[in-house]
């Protein structure tokens, strides 16, 4: 079951946000939405929460569509961070709770654990404007997670945060996924994704233009990067039968090729030509994948 | 579902009540009230006590001695006869010894006089001094004619008019006295209500719009228990601060006249209050879901002001035709108005005090707020949810449109 959406669009007006998106989330798993600004994923959550209706098609969780009855299991941190500036941090976080149905003893408890382990609990009792940008994000982080959500949908969690924030951040949702918790997030840092989700969809335009599993889509995608690295003559490497790209590294250079084979090609091209520190076949980054099928989607 | 009302209702509530600036808005009106309570003790308080001495240089036959019997019952101002010079009389002012000297003379038996002081600005002294030569004057006139006392008291006695209502159920005078203080005391409560307590929530809708929380509020509750948690908390929190400003301005009115003018009324109109108080309800919600929906428009807390502009003008404009009407409530324009349901709360409040509207009349009015009420709470629910949605450059009316496509399909 999990979260399905069924021929979702959205129009406003003339223009059209989300285009025919189809998707099955199941549950428990960790969902990324990838896509450059204006593809479409703050519509699609908003279309997910139910604070807009779609044109046409149907969402559903759990075989339900969701509305305010659901909002106790439905955990949201949206893309434009925002709190109570003049509110505590714990006034705050329990009238949050409450919205979602929690009481206010489970409130402080679960909320002292957060700061605990955000490393933040001295600020319980501080206004919220009197804190650090990434300390804001955490607690509205905290506010999204609080009741322990089913389904979690987070709308570019680590932007603006600090890389050992974005590991705190990033170990939470680990741990709440590995508690059974279905997570959606979008993200536009290609890395955070292909680090925590099994399943993706990239948007672009409104409209899904690949989507599956992460380890699937690696394998269709066919081409792989060979990774140089040495004091070599590398111009020639252009003419080699395969070679699609060349990209020229600090320590050396990085190749995308047509399919694995070529490897070898390239290494008899290269043999006995100069010193080679490193030479190794890799897997397509979830970028190669992004610029390729995007870049693909802008020329048509 | 109904539980998150009350959430909505209590942390609206609990929080506006314990703000620094909720306290010292209410501290800083109790204490007007208070001062306007006590404001003849005060001025009393400020103004000298010494009495004024005036100078009279009396060129006349006998009119000082009538002026100073006149003036034996004003404590503030002592007359003193002066004989000698002009210049003199000058210097006593110049060194404050006197307040004023005034120069008495009568021509053709009309008095003429003079009054010199320090500064004029103080019109109370020369205001006092005028009326007591007035009197001077009539019976020094009603003397050289002949006139009796009760003569004179006959041709200055006014005229009673009494009037009678012939309809059955028009009200007396003495009613409509009395509905017209209620009325007007209600109308003014309504207005300031309005106007204070309706662009307090959609500042609470703009500032929770622009500090961005409202996405998660709006994720997590319905528009509708939203606005209706928001709209009846804050309307607590005007009723917390109406009972503090009129506890301390019945205590400080306590011995004053006008409270026991107001309270001193025979048989309190029970049913009048009581329309008083659904039109004033009524009024209340039709307003605060205009400012909440505008709040919910604009992107920014600095927009506020000039968003609530069009809506301000509405309560205003229907206090002015109301205060109008309070004079003329039969005008048809006044009858028209009275149908209009963003004028009804207070121009047909202000009918039903002052004339015999029938029942159907009252009926209809309110059934015609009611229904606006409902329908502005459906409509502006929506497009409440859509608007905050919505960030814009500048906002502007045309929003309202959008954020009502916004909640379509």
């Amino acid at each position: 079951m999990g979260l399905v959406l069924q021929h979702v669009t959205k129009q406003f007006g003339s223009f059209v946000a989300v285009d025919d998106v189809t998707l099955c989330i199941p549950e428990q798993r960790m969902f990324g939405f990838l896509g450059a600004n204006g593809a479409g994923k703050t519509t699609t959550f908003r279309m997910i929460l139910g604070l807009l209706e779609p044109t046409k098609g149907e969402i559903t969780w759990n075989g339900e569509r969701i509305t305010y009855k659901h909002s106790h299991l439905i955990g949201y941190l949206p893309e434009e961070r925002g709190l109570y500036p003049k509110l505590k941090v714990k006034e705050q976080l329990i009238y949050l709770g409450r919205l979602r149905g929690l009481r206010k003893e489970e409130i402080v408890k679960e909320m002292r654990h957060w700061l605990e382990r955000f490393k933040i609990p001295q600020y319980e009792h501080q206004k919220v404007e009197q804190l650090s940008k990434g300390n804001q994000q955490k607690i509205q982080f905290i506010a999204a997670v609080l009741h322990r959500p089913s389904l979690l949908i987070l709308d570019e969690p680590f932007s603006g945060l600090d890389p050992v924030n974005v590991e705190m951040l990033k170990e939470a949702v680990i741990d709440l996924q590995q508690q059974g918790t279905t997570i959606v997030f979008s993200s536009h840092r290609m890395e955070h994704v292909e680090q925590l989700c099994e399943h993706i969809c990239i948007m672009h335009k409104g409209k899904p233009i690949v989507h599956g599993s992460m380890k699937e889509l690696k394998r269709s995608f066919g081409k792989k990067n060979v990774i140089i690295h040495g004091e070599l003559p590398f111009e020639t490497l252009t003419e080699v039968p395969g070679v699609l790209k060349m990209e020229k590294t600090v320590e050396g250079v990085r190749l995308q090729i047509a399919d694995e084979h070529v490897s070898q090609h390239i290494l008899e091209h290269i043999y006995a030509k100069g010193f080679i520190r490193k030479f190794s076949l890799e897997e397509p980054s979830l970028n190669d994948i992004f610029i390729e099928k995007v870049g693909a989607a802008y020329e048509q | 579902m109904n539980n998150k009302f009350w959430i909505v209702f209590a942390h609206t509530y609990m929080t506006k009540l314990k703000s620094k600036s909720f306290f010292i808005s209410t501290m800083i009106t109790a204490l007007i009230i208070f001062g306007i309570g006590q404001l003849d003790r005060i001025i009393e308080a400020f103004s000298d006590n010494d009495q004024k001495t005036i100078g009279v240089i009396d060129q006349t036959n006998g009119w000082y001695e009538a002026l100073q019997a006149q003036m034996q019952s004003n404590k503030e101002i002592k007359l003193v006869r002066h004989d000698e010079n002009e210049e003199q009389a000058k210097k006593y002012v110049q060194t404050e010894k006197w307040y004023a000297y005034i120069v008495l003379h009568v021509k053709n038996g009309q008095p003429k006089v003079a009054y010199y002081a320090k500064n004029i600005a103080d019109s109370d002294v020369t205001h006092e001094i005028e009326q007591a030569l007035q009197q001077v004057k009539i019976a020094m006139m009603a003397k050289q004619i002949g006139l009796t006392y009760d003569q004179i008291n006959a041709l200055y006695a006014p005229i009673a008019i009494e009037k009678v209502a012939l309809e059955k159920h028009a009200k007396t005078e003495e009613q409509l006295e009395q509905a017209r203080a209620i009325v007007y005391v209600l109308l003014f409560a309504m207005y300031m209500f309005v106007l204070m307590y309706g662009s307090m929530i959609m500042m609470e809708v703009a500032t929770e719009k622009s500090s961005r929380i409202m996405e998660i509020l709006i994720s997590s509750t319905s528009p509708i228990q939203q606005l209706f948690g928001k709209i009846l908390g804050v309307a607590l929190l005007s009723l917390t601060q109406f009972v503090v400003i009129f506890a301390v301005g019945y205590t400080s009115l306590q011995n004053s006249a006008m409270l026991s003018q107001l309270l001193g009324m025979e048989e309190l109109p029970i049913s009048l209050i009581a329309y008083g108080i659904v039109f004033f309800l009524l009024g209340y919600l039709l307003y605060a879901m205009l400012f909440a929906v505008l709040g919910s428009i604009v992107s920014r807390v600095e927009e506020v002001q000039q968003m609530a502009g069009p809506v301000t003008m509405l309560v205003v404009a229907a206090f002015i035709m109301a205060m109008f009407g309070l004079n003329v409530p039969e005008s048809p324009f006044i009858t028209v108005m009275s149908f209009v349901p963003f004028f009804t709360p207070m121009i047909m409040f202000l009918r039903i005090g002052m004339l015999n509207v029938p029942i159907w009349e009252i009926t209809l009015s309110l059934a015609l707020l009611v229904a606006t009420i409902a329908f502005l709470f459906v409509f502006g629910s929506k497009i409440y949810r859509g608007g905050v949605l919505m960030y814009n450059q500048a906002s502007s009316w045309k929003d309202l449109k959008r954020a009502w496509q916004l909640t379509k399909r």
